[in-house]
């Protein structure tokens, strides 16, 4: 089974991921920055395909990273495999964002087995999901996603870029303080739980928070 | 990329998210072939305006399905595409994102060439485009010292275009609120709802519109200047103070303890914004040489702008063009007819790595 996996939850990521590979990892790219996903991720894509030499007719399914992440980056990711989902006419899917680092502690060396996975939700806020670990198995969602501040967490040790900005309050694990989820470890993912009969989302993304628009009062009178 | 070579020109597709329409267009040259839109209006109704964050929550959901339909109304297949077009701006930033990854998406899976577009230059391509059983506003080419005066929600500018795929130049713009924004806030001060430019229209035909005066923004000779020595703003306008007029207005009402003549100061309201933009417009035709305006946004539903504007390009012997009310309004179709002319006269598709740009200037026609 081929997989190309798009996360733009932080960064702008995508990758190619095959059951026939070693490591199951054809190709894949990231940048390091969160803000010019409308620019880099379509060429990003284009280029993939290109060096793996791989069309969309060979392509057996698209997983999305579906957030929690800002907005407008997490948009653009999502809108991106809508797309090529429809004119490819392929099966679309998608993966909590979160996931993806979480199988990185899962691969890690000393994983805790009870652990919090944090990013950037801006506002001072971070993104984070619980999860729990045994051996020889996927890391298991407990609780989440949220959004709120770093300093409410539960007391575990906190992977990711939302630990490494909160340091202060967290217990970061410095190895994982700049880790971003990517598309390459959510595909992954997204094959393991495919092969062990599990499930993924669809493609709707999880926003956490309102628009934040305000419907505006009664006006003032001015008596 | 290959050039079309059919006589009928290229099948062009747009794509339109600037604002809180999602807009899918298909033409062929100048053939409207299919114009599907799907707007976010309702979900902004209890806001009183556009939410750019629900906008753009909308466009991700309304994309794939609007594309579907307008590819089945065309009765064509991706694969027949020559080319890809799609806003790039100006526009809510956030929006135009989701059309431009969009857009870039379906030219990597397609291997289609794709052309990014300046909106307001695409408000003018819709005089060319032919609706089937319709008439073309423009018959086969766009006139020489044609002027363009686009009235929206989003925007107010006044264009000359010399050629619409070269040479495009701002004369005028609103400095702060569009037009279409001052009827939205005038709205709500007078209790009318949202959208606030139909529901002022209509009131404003029971009103007296002589009964009070609110201030013409950017008339006073300081800015207008002279027509051998312009002012900073002769050709721009501004509705905010218009808009403070209002809110005192219905304010001395109040304190008096009278009843507000809503119907009055709508037909007020709506008089002073007819008329600054017209004469204005007008002057700026005038003093350039334009003898043909086309009038484009949705404003020009409005039947006070439509009326007044007829009857001052009439005086000044200039020809106005509108064309059909759902190709006035933000649409995918213009975007698809602006890229057609630029496919036709051989212009470089803008690649896929150009960055959506919120205030791209009309001089950009394509970047
Ligand atoms: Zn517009």
């Amino acid at each position: 089974m081929l997989i190309l996996a798009i996360d733009t939850s932080a960064v702008a990521s995508a990758a190619l991921v095959s059951d026939d590979a070693p490591e199951s990892v054809i190709g894949s790219f990231s940048t390091e920055d969160t803000r010019s996903h409308a620019e880099v991720l379509a060429p990003g894509v284009e280029e993939l395909l290109a060096e793996a030499g791989v069309s969309g007719a060979d392509v057996d399914a698209i997983v999305t990273g579906v957030g929690p992440g800002p907005f407008t980056g997490l948009r653009s990711g999502i809108v991106t495999a809508r797309t090529l989902a429809f004119v490819w006419g392929k099966p679309l899917y998608g993966m909590m964002s979160l996931d993806a680092i979480a199988l990185e502690v899962a691969e890690s060396v000393d994983a805790a087995p009870e652990f919090i996975v944090a990013t950037d939700a801006r506002r001072k806020e971070v993104y984070w999901a619980r999860y729990s670990l045994a051996a020889a198995q996927l890391p298991r969602l407990l609780d989440g996603p949220h959004v709120g501040f770093a300093a409410d967490l539960p007391d575990l040790p906190v992977y990711g870029a939302g630990a490494g900005l909160y340091s202060d309050v967290v217990k970061a694990v410095p190895e994982f303080s700049s880790r971003q989820p990517e598309a390459l470890s959510l595909g992954q993912f997204a094959l393991a739980r495919l092969a062990a009969g599990g499930q993924l989302l669809d493609s709707t993304p999880l926003y956490l928070r309102e628009s934040d628009a305000q419907v505006p009062g009664p006006r003032k009178r001015a008596l | 990329m290959n050039r079309p070579q059919n006589q009928d020109g290229p099948l062009v597709l747009g794509i339109e998210s600037s604002c809180d329409e999602t807009g899918v267009g298909i033409v062929r040259g100048t053939r409207l072939l299919a114009n599907t839109v799907a707007s976010s209006m309702e979900e902004h109704v209890r806001f009183g305006g556009v939410i750019p964050e629900i906008a753009s929550r909308a466009h991700l959901d309304a994309f794939v399905p609007t594309l579907r339909e307008s590819l089945a109304e065309a009765g064509v297949t991706l694969a027949e595409i020559d080319a890809i077009a799609v806003t790039s701006g100006p526009g809510l930033a956030g929006a135009l994102m989701v059309g431009v990854c969009a857009a870039k998406a379906l030219a990597v899976a397609t291997g289609k060439p794709l052309y990014a577009i300046n909106h307001l230059v695409a408000h003018v391509g819709v005089g060319l485009l032919r609706p089937d059983g319709g008439a073309q506003p423009f018959a086969g080419a766009l006139p020489e010292n044609l002027g363009a005066l686009l009235v929206s929600g989003g925007h107010t500018e006044i264009l000359r275009i010399r050629n619409i795929t070269e040479d495009v130049q701002l004369l005028g713009s609103t400095i702060d609120d569009a037009a279409g924004e001052a009827y939205d806030k005038v709205a709500r001060l007078l209790g009318l709802g949202y959208p606030g430019g139909p529901a002022i229209d209509k009131l404003a035909r029971t009103g007296n519109a002589k009964a009070i005066r609110f201030p013409r923004g950017l008339t006073q000779p300081k800015y207008l200047g002279t027509a051998e020595e312009p002012g900073p703003h002769r050709y721009d306008w501004s509705f905010s103070g218009l808009k403070t007029a209002v809110a005192r207005c219905v304010e001395q009402f109040e304190a008096r303890g009278e009843t507000v003549p809503v119907a009055d100061i709508a037909a007020a309201f709506q008089e002073a914004v007819v008329d600054v933009i017209t004469s204005k417009a007008v002057l700026a035709c005038r003093e350039n040489g334009i003898t043909e305006l086309l009038l484009g946004g949705g404003v020009a539903a409005n039947s006070r702008l439509r009326q007044l504007t007829e009857q001052r390009c009439t005086a000044a012997g200039i020809r106005l063009t509108v064309p059909p009310l759902e190709l006035c309004t933000d649409n995918g179709a213009m975007v698809a007819a602006l890229g057609a002319q630029l496919v036709m006269a051989g212009i470089a598709p803008s690649g896929i790595g150009f960055a959506p740009d919120s205030s791209m200037p009309v001089t950009s026609i394509s970047a």
